[in-house]
């Protein structure tokens, strides 16, 4: 019987390796993320505040590092792995990440597509106001 | 088979009585369960992001983000936050291999770091809304204090949460095999309010805050 015969609960410590065998490499795991994390956070100030970089860039680049973020907090801290014990949490999370996107980006563009369709204020209309 | 793993463990030398399974199996399921509510959370927050998104320059000419956000004070939260993430999951080790002292310690810390990003955060809404950019100035403003405060409240309630779970290691035991899903559940519950809180930071404080 090979432990690929059942389900393991998100977020169980007991998911480390050699947790049996002393809390040594459980710490280790959750100070490699504690460690990443920050890192990816500082990179994040820094990008957002930062005049070395494109302008136009920095809002896709906070994204990507947010997103990096989110996966290390995902592994280190709620030990979501791509074993087969963990197929059922890796698969409800997968469908939440999708209507998450679907809600977002949804509504971004529908409502960047409401607002190209408007009418253009009296401001505009009148060209001789226009600055 | 004298080698059985059950519920994430490591090998032991015995099989497991049947009750033994029945309690691993349970742990699965609540834990399953609670990971579902949790995603289905993170949808709720995924509206509130979206109407920010969406409100995020409609600022009836009041105050915009540029003018509101004190980057510093926003470092500090993540801070307390992060280290905070990183305590509860040494408290989860410790409850897991059955140390009182640990397990209360690193609560303690939790509690405390979790009080102290809520202190930073209600000392930031009573600043703005004492300088008038309270909810009601502008669309802006009330799509922030909306997500904001939902996730301060979240925050708060998994404070109450963990002052009650450690009532319950007090009066019940580490051994409790119900006061362990509960301790599994809010470590979940945790570390997924720090989740939300990097796309906050990141959306909200960092984005706002370009030009």
């Amino acid at each position: 019987m090979t432990d690929t015969d059942y389900d393991r609960a998100p977020g169980d410590v007991t998911a480390l390796p050699d947790i049996e065998r002393g809390r040594s490499s459980g710490i280790l795991v959750y100070t490699i993320g504690l460690a990443l994390a920050v890192a990816l956070t500082a990179l994040s100030f820094w990008v957002a505040n930062t005049s070395l970089l494109w302008v136009g860039g920095v809002a896709l680049g906070l994204t990507v590092l947010a997103v990096a973020q989110m996966g290390i907090h995902l592994v280190f801290f709620l030990h979501v792995t791509t074993g087969p014990d963990n197929s059922n949490n890796v698969l409800a999370l997968a469908f939440g990440v999708l209507i998450v996107i679907l809600v977002v980006v949804g509504s971004l563009v529908i409502m960047a597509d409401l607002n190209d369709s408007m009418m253009p204020g009296p401001e505009l209309m009148n060209l001789q106001m226009q600055r | 088979m004298t080698t059985i793993a059950i519920d994430g463990g490591g090998f032991r030398e015995t099989p497991l009585s049947a009750y033994q399974i029945a309690i691993s199996t349970k742990r699965v399921v609540v834990g399953y369960g609670f990971w579902i509510f949790l995603l289905s959370d993170i949808v709720m927050f995924s509206a509130f992001f979206a109407a920010y998104a969406v409100l995020a320059h409609a600022t009836a000419d009041g105050p915009t983000g540029m003018q509101l956000f004190n980057q510093r004070s926003v470092a500090i939260e993540t801070a307390c936050l992060l280290a905070s993430s990183y305590t509860c999951g040494l408290m989860q080790l410790a409850v897991t291999s059955r140390r009182y002292a640990v397990t209360y310690l690193m609560a303690f810390l939790t509690f405390a770091l979790g009080a102290a990003f809520l202190a930073l955060e209600l000392h930031e809404f009573a600043g703005m809304i004492a300088s008038g950019a309270g909810p009601q100035r502008s669309a802006f403003l009330s799509a922030f204090f909306t997500l904001v405060g939902c996730h301060g409240l979240h925050v708060t309630v998994g404070l109450i949460w963990l002052v009650v779970m450690m009532a319950q290691v007090g009066i019940k035991s580490l051994y409790d095999p119900t006061v362990e899903r509960r301790l599994l559940c809010f470590s979940l519950f945790w570390h997924a309010l720090d989740i939300v809180w990097v796309w906050l930071f990141t959306v909200v404080y960092l984005m706002g805050g370009l030009s």
